[in-house]
């Protein structure tokens, strides 16, 4: 066993791209989510579209600038086309039609029929040139501790999906403490009281549903960046309740909580990955057991069990206190 | 190293499906040219061709797996059919890693028209019965759940799966005892129903009792859906199956129109199956007591209903309900770990139509789900049809939102 290859992942992972797209992705579900109330089961569809937003601009000639902007908005314009025919009905027809909604999307993102514009199955690649054009650090050196090294290419993501993180926490923090924010956190207490005081409550959760989904938009922009390549089945379901996991464990409702909770589900889940695969390398009864493949699977069984766990024995999470948050609104 | 985002699917070992079609009349061989042939894998859609003036057509794949292979009727030239009309849809094409995988389409002299427009409708009709008899009986348990514990449960698609997976172990030579999958079925569903008893008994009533919240339920059920499916991929694999009963069945001509017997049985069973719910819902002292329970709890409980016995009894009857819908569309298309999460979308959508809560409404709603999808394809692409379902549940949002038989009430 080397648990230092072990530690490694956990902490590479931690601090990586992976931790700030998904923290990104998180702080965007945790305004819908955690201060709204939404229950978004759709969540990885405004990965998708952010990131074939941008990838299908540059990849018709537009500049990536413009790329972004396009990837923001369709996010945003999914949270209005997603949220007016359901946010007016109660809290479950949401959650039918959101999960529907992003499958839908993926299946015909990959169709044949919608191949000369998103690639189909085969997806689009290397859209993000200009932004590792703006890259400062020499690619070919290598920055860091062994066995902590990334290279330059890694380093400049690093830097640039943190500051992201960074200024959408900052940034969600500021509207939460407005008179907004205390209007949205009155609605997942007592949606009717909320309503009685003249409050609009659908514009308040359609604005918390289109602001969440621009900022997990830039989530998958950042994914999209960092791998060069962007493909369908990549925004699979699993991504939605990954993210769910990450808001929930750091604590629904609190500003730090998404950016925690990403860090610390990733620390854990690829630490584990690692983990997995050595035992299954190296100790023999497991290695017959399983495949290399299916060793791999495990991690998914542990996120859903997770998942039920936290909402059951600890739905405030690692940061809250447990008055306050959507696990309490009846 | 950081590259480990997203699961990935590997491109670089893509095979490719292909041939060439000729038309064989009076000894001769001509190509034709124009036809579309398309290449789908659970459902979806990998890549259409259309075949040269050669004849020669080719797809591309994302990797080595089971394809199913469609040619589109509609684009052969005047007078050319296929030999074999059932032929027009090959369901498990096998592809190795690199592999060029020939499939040949026999084609003849036939006439096409006003006639085969008439099977058309009618085969993409008996197609919308069969899937909706699966939708049908997935459907009714899960609004019956909601409408008695007011939860939405995502974890539902997974009794659907467990089903058909069930069946599978217990009729397959190979992995299990080999019974015939007629018999096969008694205990998968008697298994996944006793399951849903448990489930409904340890996870959800303590639940209920501590009074955790709808949001929160739904939170846990769509936990249980991902990781109950993680499993089933784990311990069953990741590839599509198939049960060898019945596989392969040729159609016979029912009033001009081609049916597969395994379709007209799964339709009829089904109906008569409903009917029995209904009958059971309408007559029985339990189902009363069920009806009682979803129309008012409190009002139920203080009239000397055993609300948590009534439960019970529901979430039983809904996974049996679910587990025969699974088989019987693992008897129409095929077994594979996400097979439910792959139809919960319809189920949503027949739930939505008839009514969340109601039994007869959503029963309807199966139906009218299922052929509105298979009849979709007369408009758009077939890798497109469950978008259909999607418009069907959006449209009815807007419109209708307590569902064409659900009883009006304040939903906002």
């Amino acid at each position: 066993m080397d648990w230092t290859q072990i530690l490694a992942a956990g902490v590479l992972a931690t601090v990586g791209p992976i931790t700030a797209g998904y923290a990104l992705s998180a702080i965007g579900l945790n305004l819908q989510f955690g201060y709204a109330g939404l229950l978004n089961f759709g969540h990885v569809a405004s990965m998708l579209v952010g990131a074939y937003g941008t990838a299908m601009t540059v990849e018709f000639g537009g500049p990536l600038w413009l790329g972004l902007i396009v990837g923001i908005t369709a996010a945003v314009l999914l949270g209005l086309l997603l949220g007016i025919p359901t946010l007016r009905l109660r809290a479950d027809y949401f959650a039918i039609t959101s999960i529907a909604a992003a499958e839908v999307i993926r299946l015909v993102v990959r169709s044949s029929w919608a191949e000369p514009l998103t690639g189909g199955v085969f997806g689009l690649q290397g859209f993000g040139g200009d932004f590792y054009a703006l890259n400062p650090f020499p690619t070919s050196v290598l920055y860091g501790l062994s066995p902590f090294v990334v290279t330059g290419r890694a380093l400049w993501v690093i830097l640039v999906g943190w500051a992201l993180v960074l200024l959408s926490t900052v940034f969600v923090a500021r509207l939460i403490n407005s008179p907004w924010g205390r209007v949205l956190k009155a609605i997942r207490e007592d949606e009717d009281a909320t309503r009685s005081l003249g409050k609009d409550v659908f514009a308040y959760k359609l604005q918390a549903l289109m602001i969440g989904g621009a900022i997990a938009g830039l989530g998958g922009i950042l994914f999209a960046l960092e791998q060069q390549s962007i493909h369908p089945d990549a925004y699979q379901p699993r991504i939605t309740f990954i993210v769910f996991v990450m808001v929930i464990l750091g604590g629904a409702g609190s500003i730090w909580g998404a950016v925690l909770g990403a860090a610390v589900f990733n620390f854990l889940f690829f630490a584990t990955d690692s983990l997995m695969a050595q035992l299954q390398a190296n100790v023999d009864w497991i290695g017959a057991i399983f495949s290399p493949a299916e060793a791999g699977l495990i991690k998914y069984v542990l996120v859903g069990v997770a998942l039920m766990l936290l909402m059951v024995f600890r739905p405030q999470g690692l940061l809250r206190s447990r008055d306050e948050g959507p696990a309490d609104a009846h | 190293m950081l590259s480990l985002a997203f699961p990935l699917t590997v491109l670089a070992q893509g095979g490719t499906i292909g041939g060439t079609l000729v038309y064989r009349a009076a000894g001769e061989r001509t190509p034709v040219e124009g036809v579309t042939i398309t290449v789908s894998q659970d459902g979806t859609q990998i890549g259409t061709a259309v075949s040269d003036a050669d004849g020669r057509w080719e797809v591309p794949l994302p990797g080595p797996g089971t394809y199913q292979v469609t040619l589109d009727g509609s684009t052969l030239p005047e007078g050319v059919t296929l030999t074999d009309p059932t032929r027009v849809e090959l369901p498990n094409v096998a592809v190795l890693s690199g592999q060029r995988r020939s499939v040949i389409f026999a084609l003849g002299e036939g006439s096409t028209g006003g006639v085969a427009a008439y099977a058309r409708l009618g085969s993409l009709l008996v197609a919308g019965l069969k899937l909706g008899a699966t939708i049908a009986l997935a459907a009714v348990g899960l609004s019956l759940i909601y409408a008695v514990t007011r939860l939405v449960n995502f974890a539902h698609a997974e009794l659907v799966t467990l089903g058909a997976v069930a069946a599978y172990l217990v009729h397959a030579t190979g992995s299990g005892p080999g019974w015939p999958l007629m018999l096969a079925a008694i205990p998968a569903v008697i298994l996944v129903a006793g399951f849903g008893g448990l489930q409904g008994r340890y996870l959800w009533r303590p639940l209920r009792k501590r009074g955790t919240s709808v949001l929160s339920l739904m939170v846990v059920s769509i936990g249980l859906s991902f990781a109950l499916r993680s499993l089933i991929q784990l311990t069953f694999g990741g590839q599509p199956v198939a049960y060898q009963d019945y596989a392969g069945q040729p159609a016979i001509e029912v009033l001009g129109i081609p049916m597969v017997p395994k379709h007209l049985v799964t339709i009829g069973v089904t109906v008569v199956v409903l009917f029995i719910v209904t009958q059971f819902l309408q007559r029985s002292r339990a189902g009363t007591a069920m009806r009682a329970v979803a129309d008012d709890r409190d009002l139920a409980e203080s009239s000397g209903v055993d609300v948590d016995r009534v439960i019970q009894l529901t979430w039983i009857l809904a996974a049996l309900l679910a587990a025969l819908g699974g088989i019987f569309y693992g008897l129409n298309e095929s077994v594979s770990y996400e097979m439910g999460f792959r139809i919960l979308l319809l189920l949503f959508a027949a739930v939505v139509l008839g009514g969340l809560g109601t039994a007869y409404g959503v029963m309807v709603g199966g139906f009218v789900v299922g052929i509105a999808v298979e009849m979709s394809t007369l408009v758009l692409p077939a890798e497109l049809k469950v978008v259909s379902g999607l418009v069907i549940l959006i449209i009815m949002l807007l419109v209708r939102p307590q569902g064409i038989f659900g009883t009006r009430e304040r939903i906002g």
